[in-house]
């Protein structure tokens, strides 16, 4: 009934890592996706593929995601080699079928990095993500008792820095597209959104010290300039946030204050 | 059964702070006895976890998500209201106070609201000491933005993802208190049973959902932060995770859940495109200060490119009927004008379900580039899933469903009639009344867990006097697991034909049909004959494979399917019986003749409170009586 309607419809063939369990060997195994038109999301393509599998019995394709609206960060998968399939600044839920045609070999794997193990398929646990933000990616300020909203000024170039750097939605696209598996990108994006602001400067030296330390001990590598986690990012992020960690995690040594906090904590003991 | 609210009484501005005062207190050195058991991490759950954590009580905190930074309050884009009133417009904690009450058609408690406004300035202070990155002016200080239903400016943002730079503060929070041990984080955990004994809530049955292990976790209260429950149209703004399973668990063992019949529909929506869809993506209602609702005035005219449609022959329907709102006109009213034009089959794009939101006299006037900086991300966006560019041609947009006013029935102390058993957020039905405003809902999460529970919590827990007394090995807790066990062998045992997709995609088109933006007596009646049915086939004909002791989706959008089609029925009821029209409520029967909503405050001025007493038997319906002391009950108008 409208001039949008009537698709054509394309059918693609996928080649999906499944994996029963983070011990059980993985395989490649192919499959036919049928009847897809260029306004399906990729989620969506997935769906039919599950619905049609479950339908013959078989064990559907395990894959993360939630908000389905690109700022979740729950989707993730690697589409020919590239987290999140490569278009620009655009999670995978947000990639459309349009972006492919009738016939196209896709090839989907889940996030490779020693940090993140493989619960199933496509799904990896990312928890060493949330570890980092554990240790150091927060200013230590309780409930109640803070000062009034403007009783701090902020300009607005720090704020508008400080949201560049907060947009991170911690998808982990970066530490997958990373020869490294480093999470310097993700760090350095919250470090250098606190170090920029007035209310995370009190604990900026410390924070840094703690955070190069907790990627260490959570199994990620380090930034040799690859540049790879910017261009996998579905959110854009600088890789300047990395240079911004270097910067004050160097600042932190050259004034001592890395394990400052220890020794503060232990003359007090005393 | 008259229920009790427990609001304070006496002059409402002194409400909140007497109250704190006259509330029991737990020792310092007493808190860490106790243990508390916070069931989602979204806005309300992660700042009343963080909150509970530093204050001492042991805290475990559980979300189904891979990380408590993935709730679905991350997706909220506008802003977070607070009666600062900085921009010295006039603005107040009254002013807020009435916006929210007159909002939500004056069927919210007058004292919850109070509070709220009251303590919405302090929502902000802490945020910035946390150190989100609120927008700013050039001189430092905090910048405001105006919103639907208030006349000030008095919404904070940033930029179009404030929801996630809250919601990351909160979480940030809560990820300190995780180091400190006060909290223990347990993720891709769904709660599925509330386990309660001798009539106060001690404990939650989860799964795990990467091992499949089912089992208890007991604590001295139980707080549930799970969020709303509008999935149950299938298609919505939610997150696909969304459901009604943890209050309606809550509420099969005894919890009232209220006015479950105000669910949201919001304006400014991308349209479906087929049966394919999964989910619907809401566009900041801001656009429509700039862009203009239109559709073909002749029904021959739907399936022109809407470049050949010459002025004359467009109807400007928002401006038509509402020359002094216009396209500001709020949600419920713009999202009823848009598909009043669909069912007169005059709608766009496919199914003819969507209207034009047109931006070509705003470019003509201000430039390309001009709207570009007020909405470039929404625009990309927009051509991202529809592949059309909305500066070239007109956007296509239609209501969808998006937030739900009802939920578990708490008291001022945010307790359910079920002692123990606290409920915030979304999942409670207090604030917002029949409708909420733009921006209230970040406002109402963060004021629940940061600045509510952590006091009122303590007047219920003053009084358990055996702390930790209710251990996993009791009773309930294994009955619980057994009947929580059954009833997933009972999914993967059925062996039917249909996916759980093909049955809650049913439901939601029954919902959506029948139940959704206009009501009558006869499509509630259709849709309570069709949901029953659904329900049963689902328990005869659903397919669910693999096992209970893995990792399994299908297992776990089976439970949330389940639920929906129980709950749904407890809407369409509520809405059968709510005999008015009120905010997101609009019965077909009770109108003006000019089309506006029409109230019976006479019969129905109470919020409705419905006690579970099996499937698909009849609830019973308590009432809490609503009084308006401080703002009086008025017809709401927008012409």
């Amino acid at each position: 009934m409208s001039n949008h309607t009537d698709h054509k419809t394309m059918t693609l063939k996928l080649v999906v890592w499944r994996q029963e369990g983070p011990d059980k060997p993985g395989r490649f195994e192919h499959y036919e996706a049928k009847g897809i038109t260029e306004h399906h999301s990729f989620l969506e393509m997935l769906d039919v593929v599950n619905e049609d599998l479950i339908k013959a019995g078989k064990d559907p394709i395990a894959f993360d995601h939630d908000c389905r609206e690109g700022i979740c960060g729950m989707c993730s998968a690697v589409v020919n080699g590239v987290p999140h399939g490569g278009q620009k600044r655009t999670t995978l839920c947000q990639l459309h079928m349009r972006k492919f045609k009738d016939g196209d070999v896709i090839y989907l794997e889940p996030w490779r990095a020693r940090a993140f193990p493989i619960i199933k398929d496509l799904v990896v646990s990312r928890g060493a993500l949330d570890k980092l933000i554990q240790a150091a990616g927060h200013v230590g300020v309780h409930t109640g008792g803070v000062p009034d909203g403007n009783a701090i000024l902020v300009s607005k170039i720090a704020a508008d820095y400080a949201m560049d750097a907060a947009e991170c939605i911690g998808c982990g696209a970066c530490v997958a597209a990373c020869p490294n598996g480093a999470a310097m990108l993700f760090a350095g994006a919250k470090v250098a959104q606190l170090a920029e602001l007035p209310q995370g400067q009190v604990e900026a030296p410390e924070r840094v010290a703690e955070m190069v330390r907790a990627m260490a001990e959570n199994g990620f590598g380090n930034c040799s300039n690859h540049y790879e986690c910017e261009a996998a990012c579905p959110k854009g992020i600088n890789v300047k946030f990395i240079a911004r960690l270097n910067r004050e995690f160097l600042k932190a040594l050259v004034l001592e204050k890395v394990g400052a906090r220890e020794k503060s904590a232990a003359g007090a003991g005393g | 059964m008259i229920l009790d609210g427990k609001a304070p009484t006496g002059r409402i501005q002194d409400s909140w702070d007497n109250y704190r005062f006259e509330l029991k207190l737990v020792n310092p050195a007493n808190k860490r006895k106790y243990k508390v058991l916070v069931v989602g991490t979204g806005l309300a759950g992660a700042s009343a976890a963080a909150s509970l954590g530093e204050l001492g009580y042991n805290v475990e905190a559980f979300c189904y998500q891979d990380s408590p930074r993935r709730a679905h309050s991350i997706a909220a884009q506008g802003g977070i209201n607070a009666a600062k009133a900085y921009p010295n417009d006039g603005d107040s904690i009254y002013r807020l106070f009435y916006d929210t009450i007159k909002g939500g058609d004056f069927r919210a408690r007058e004292a919850d609201v109070w509070r709220l406004a009251q303590v919405s300035n302090n929502i902000i202070d802490q945020c910035v000491a946390q150190g989100v990155p609120f927008a700013r002016d050039y001189a430092g200080y905090l910048d405001n933005r105006s919103f639907g239903g208030a006349q000030v400016s008095r919404t904070f943002y940033a930029r179009g993802q404030t929801g996630q730079q809250l919601l990351l503060g909160a979480y940030s929070a809560l990820s300190r208190q995780i180091k400190a041990g006060t909290v223990k984080m347990f993720p891709r955990t769904e709660m599925l049973d509330l386990v309660v004994v001798d009539g106060e809530a001690k404990g939650i049955t989860i799964r795990d959902l990467v091992t499949g292990e089912v089992r208890c976790h007991t604590g001295d209260a139980v707080v549930l932060a799970t969020g709303g429950y509008v999935n149950v149209f299938y298609l919505s703004t939610n997150a696909m995770g969304c459901s009604v399973t943890a209050i309606w668990k809550a509420h099969k063992k005894g919890a009232y859940l209220a006015n479950p019949c105000y669910t949201q529909i919001h304006p400014t929506c991308i349209p479906q495109a087929g049966d394919y869809q999964s989910k619907l993506t809401l566009m900041s209602e801001s656009l429509r200060n700039d862009g203009r609702c239109w559709v073909p005035k002749k029904k021959e005219d739907v399936n022109k490119r809407p470049g050949d449609i010459p002025e004359e022959d467009r109807d400007y329907y928002l401006e038509r009927k509402y020359p002094s709102f216009g396209n500001l006109a709020p949600r419920d009213i713009a999202s009823r004008a848009a598909k009043e034009q669909c069912d007169d089959e005059r709608g766009v794009g496919p199914g003819g379900r969507g209207v034009y939101l047109d931006f070509a006299a705003s470019i003509k006037r201000l430039g390309e580039d001009k709207i570009r900086e007020r909405y470039g991300n929404l625009f990309e966006m927009y051509e991202r899933i529809t592949g059309e560019d909305g500066y070239k041609q007109p956007m296509r947009i239609y209501p969808a469903p998006h937030y739900s006013m009802g939920g578990l029935w708490v008291d001022y102390n945010l307790m359910s009639n079920v002692p123990g058993l606290f409920v915030l957020g979304e999942a409670n039905f207090s604030v917002h009344g029949a409708n909420r405003l733009g921006a209230s809902a970040l406002m109402q999460g963060l004021a629940d867990g940061y600045f509510v529970i952590p006091y009122t919590i303590g007047g219920y827990l003053a009084q358990v006097k055996a702390p930790g007394k209710v251990k996993p090995d009791a009773a309930e807790c294994v009955q619980s697991i057994k009947e929580v066990a059954a009833t997933e062998e009972k999914y993967l045992s059925i062996g039917g034909k249909k996916t759980v997709t093909e049955f809650i995609r049913e439901l939601g088109n029954v919902m959506w049909e029948d139940v959704g933006m206009a009501r009558s007596k006869a499509s509630l009646g259709h849709a309570l004959q069709r949901i029953p049915a659904i329900r049963e086939e689902f328990w005869k004909n659903v397919k669910v494979s693999g096992t209970g002791a893995e990792f399994n989706q299908q297992l776990e959008n089976a439970g949330r399917t389940a639920d929906f089609l129980e709950f749904a029925e407890l809407l369409t009821r509520d809405a059968l019986h709510r005999e008015e029209s009120c905010g997101g409520h609009f019965r077909v029967e009770h109108q003006y003749p000019d089309g506006e909503a029409k109230r019976d405050d006479a019969n129905f001025c109470y919020a409705g409170a419905w006690e579970f007493k099996g499937v698909g038997k009849e609830p019973e319906l308590h009432k809490e009586p609503l009084k308006f002391d401080n703002v009086h009950l008025a017809v709401r108008s927008y012409k």
